[in-house]
């Protein structure tokens, strides 16, 4: 990198820095003291080592730390908004009946809504009103496994969130209705979100969780956001993100995720429509007999980038991982998936599957895959395939001489691709209104004009 | 119904069919017969608008039209069928959904509405019986995972649910064990009635025990050397090829 671009990347970090500093009574006063305790090691980690940039290997195709480069405004003192998300929201789905969450930029929205009853114990709602209520649970999770220490956008989020999201299953508990949390931008002025995700699943518990991305308004916006899930012994946890965003929106995404004995943790993330992606996860397998399941589909055009950035960890004996990542590219976007997998001396019989493949279905797409398999124990089965290639002629003559037309017989391959990531989807209502979402965004269907598209 | 004139077509710049005539009238069976490397896949193929195949002259028409004008799709929902020798799997796409799409795109090409669901599941169901197929393979990602067997019995399977005017059958009975073929031949030979016409493709007399040519052609070499009544296949079994490419 040319000397003069660090400088500004020097000067990009430093605004932020002196924001900080300046007003870090206000980000104080406006969150709880859960989260600000957290705040002086992320300063210090921030200031030693910044944003990533494209100079680090695993940010080679996405220079996250130009995104900052824009007068973005943070809402730290909370200034509330004229806004009811029900009233751009209504949730009428007849199948996909869900307890409705939301988050409004980075701050959890107090709704008036009825939810089902959940079992007794369960908390699911505002982070700050959670690190009120269980302080002490929140301080063994809060900022426990989202380790800042090489990775300067964990230590920004935990600089500025002030508020976020957190589900609690208390052991033996299931909740057997899914949940779903709707998380909304919003704003007239360019703006940087800064959210938290926890959710943590106690010994022997059940627990469901869609979150959706949606942008409503056409400003800028830069969102940083952290999940910890904490599955215990027995644990089953699904995750399923969508994002629906403008193309206005920078996503940079961290998720961090520990298991225990014999735990179940599935996440899948669609990106159905978006600006500018990074989706950083690392999965650690911590107790024997714990299966993680990962899995993306990435479907863009125009601009649009997702950079999905896989790390599991195998640290113990006969543990299973799977992650499926698909994406398919249309006119000048960019795909980038990086997937790193460690077996640690001792992890035997481990079983890890890694499979990338992606449909460039313009030449002007470009697509970045990079496999990475470590590993240090002997008695494993590990694999991963990559592929990258077009529509296959072969099938497409083949509907075509079966009567279908040609662009009705591409959007037909194109969905057939994207079946198996939905298929990991363990809510049957949820897989088939993707599946008709996704039908939807390949023929441009898809309206984006702040309505839920999961709802409507 | 279909009247091939002078085709010539060729391969990766390799001319494979030097010249074909060639006239089916409905309500006939015809025989292509010929050794392997002789063009009769070609033949199929080209007639069927795949794009792997350049035409170079002669002309096909199909019930008076110009066949090869038009793109594959419009081939068959014009009612041509090509029942193809190496089915391609797609996994993702179901047969049903398959079947659906090919149904109601023909349909809209005759400007009919689309199929209701309760016709179309009947169908689906009275053709797979005549076929004798598992309902199982149905439900399945178009021929993902099927044997050999099973994709040339969908192939008929497909053939039956959008009764074309021309099949083509390109070595249906390669890789299908004896009571398959029964029962493959036997769903041909229900289908087939005076409208319809069949052009089946084979280089073993085998199959045309089951289904009876009106006529049989050998191929050789790009050409149609010879063509025959239906004894004609019993004496290339006993005589080979050879005897007519020194005629």
């Amino acid at each position: 990198m040319k000397r003069s671009l660090q400088i500004e990347y020097k000067m990009i970090e430093q605004q932020y820095i002196d924001l900080f500093e300046q007003y870090r009574h206000d980000v104080d006063a406006h969150s709880v003291p859960g989260m600000n305790k957290e705040r002086d090691a992320a300063f210090e980690t921030f200031k030693k080592i910044g944003f990533p940039t494209s100079k680090q290997e695993d940010y080679k195709h996405s220079n996250v730390a130009r995104a900052f480069d824009a007068d973005l405004g943070l809402n730290l003192r909370n200034v509330p908004f004229s806004v009811n998300p029900y009233d751009a929201f209504k949730c009428d789905v007849p199948n996909l009946s869900t307890n409705l969450y939301f988050l409004l930029n980075d701050r959890y929205y107090d709704t008036v809504e009825q939810h089902h009853a959940l079992p007794e114990g369960v908390f699911v709602g505002s982070m700050q009103e959670f690190s009120k209520k269980y302080p002490q649970v929140f301080e063994a999770h809060y900022a426990r496994i989202a380790d800042s220490s090489d990775n300067g956008l964990v230590a920004y989020n935990t600089l500025f969130a002030q508020d976020g999201f957190v589900v609690y299953v208390p052991k033996n508990t299931s909740v057997e209705k899914p949940l779903q949390l709707i998380q909304i931008l919003r704003g007239q002025a360019d703006t940087n979100v800064n959210r938290r995700l926890l959710i943590i699943a106690e010994e022997n518990t059940q627990v469901k969780l869609l979150v959706c991305d949606h942008a409503v308004d056409a400003a800028r916006f830069v969102v940083t956001q952290v999940t910890e899930i904490f599955a215990e012994a027995s644990a089953q946890v699904d995750l399923y993100e969508l994002e629906d965003n403008s193309e206005q929106v920078t996503r940079l995404s961290s998720l961090f995720s520990a298991q225990k004995d014999q735990s179940n943790v599935i996440v899948t993330n669609i990106a159905l429509h978006n600006g500018y992606t990074r989706n950083n996860y690392r999965f650690r397998l911590l107790g024997e007999h714990a299966e993680a399941h990962v899995g993306g589909l990435a479907l863009c055009d125009k601009q649009q980038h997702v950079d999905n950035f896989a790390f599991l960890d195998h640290a113990v004996p006969n543990c299973m991982s799977n992650e499926l990542f698909k994406y398919i590219l249309q006119e000048q976007s960019t795909g980038v998936f990086c997937g790193k997998i460690l077996v640690e001396k001792d992890a035997q019989k481990t079983q890890a599957y890694q499979t990338n493949r992606n449909l460039c279905a313009s030449p002007d797409a470009r697509m970045y895959s990079k496999p990475e398999l470590e590993i240090y124990a002997d008695d494993v089965k590990c694999s991963h395939g990559l592929t990258t290639g077009q529509l296959d002629l072969d099938a497409l003559f083949y509907l075509r001489a079966r009567g279908i037309g040609e662009d009705e017989a591409r959007l037909m391959l194109m969905e057939a691709f994207t079946r198996d990531v939905v298929e990991m989807i363990r809510i049957d209502s949820l897989r088939e209104r993707l599946e008709s979402l996704i039908s939807k965004r390949f023929r441009g269907q898809l309206v984006r004009c702040g309505n839920c598209n999961v709802c409507k | 119904m279909l009247k091939i004139n002078n085709l010539h077509a060729v391969v990766e710049g390799k001319e494979i069919l030097k010249g074909i005539d060639l006239e089916v009238k409905a309500g006939e069976i015809h025989a292509i017969m010929g050794p392997n490397g002789s063009g009769k896949s070609t033949l199929a193929s080209v007639l069927a608008g795949n794009p792997k195949f350049e035409v170079t002259g002669g002309s096909v028409q199909f019930e008076g039209k110009d066949l090869l004008e038009m793109q594959p799709e419009d081939r068959a929902r014009e009612g041509l069928f090509l029942s193809f020798q190496y089915p391609v799997e797609i996994p993702g796409v179901s047969m049903v959904n398959f079947m659906r799409a090919a149904i109601n795109e023909q349909r809209k090409y005759k400007n009919e509405p689309p199929v209701s669901a309760g016709d179309f599941l009947k169908l689906m169901r009275d053709k797979r019986e005549l076929l004798g197929m598992d309902s199982q393979l149905v439900s399945r990602s178009v021929n993902e995972g099927f044997s050999g067997g099973e994709k040339k019995r969908n192939e008929i399977f497909q053939m039956a649910i959008l009764d074309p005017k021309l099949s083509i059958l390109d070595e249906t009975d390669s890789g299908l064990d004896i009571d398959a073929l029964r029962v493959v031949a036997a769903g041909v030979n229900k289908l087939h009635t005076v409208e319809n016409a069949t052009l089946v493709i084979t280089h073993y007399q085998r199959l045309l025990d089951y289904i009876k040519p009106d006529k049989v052609h050998v191929l050789y070499a790009g050409k149609i050397v010879k063509s025959g009544e239906a004894d004609l296949a019993l004496e290339l079994e006993k005589r080979g090829y050879d005897w007519l490419a020194n005629a």
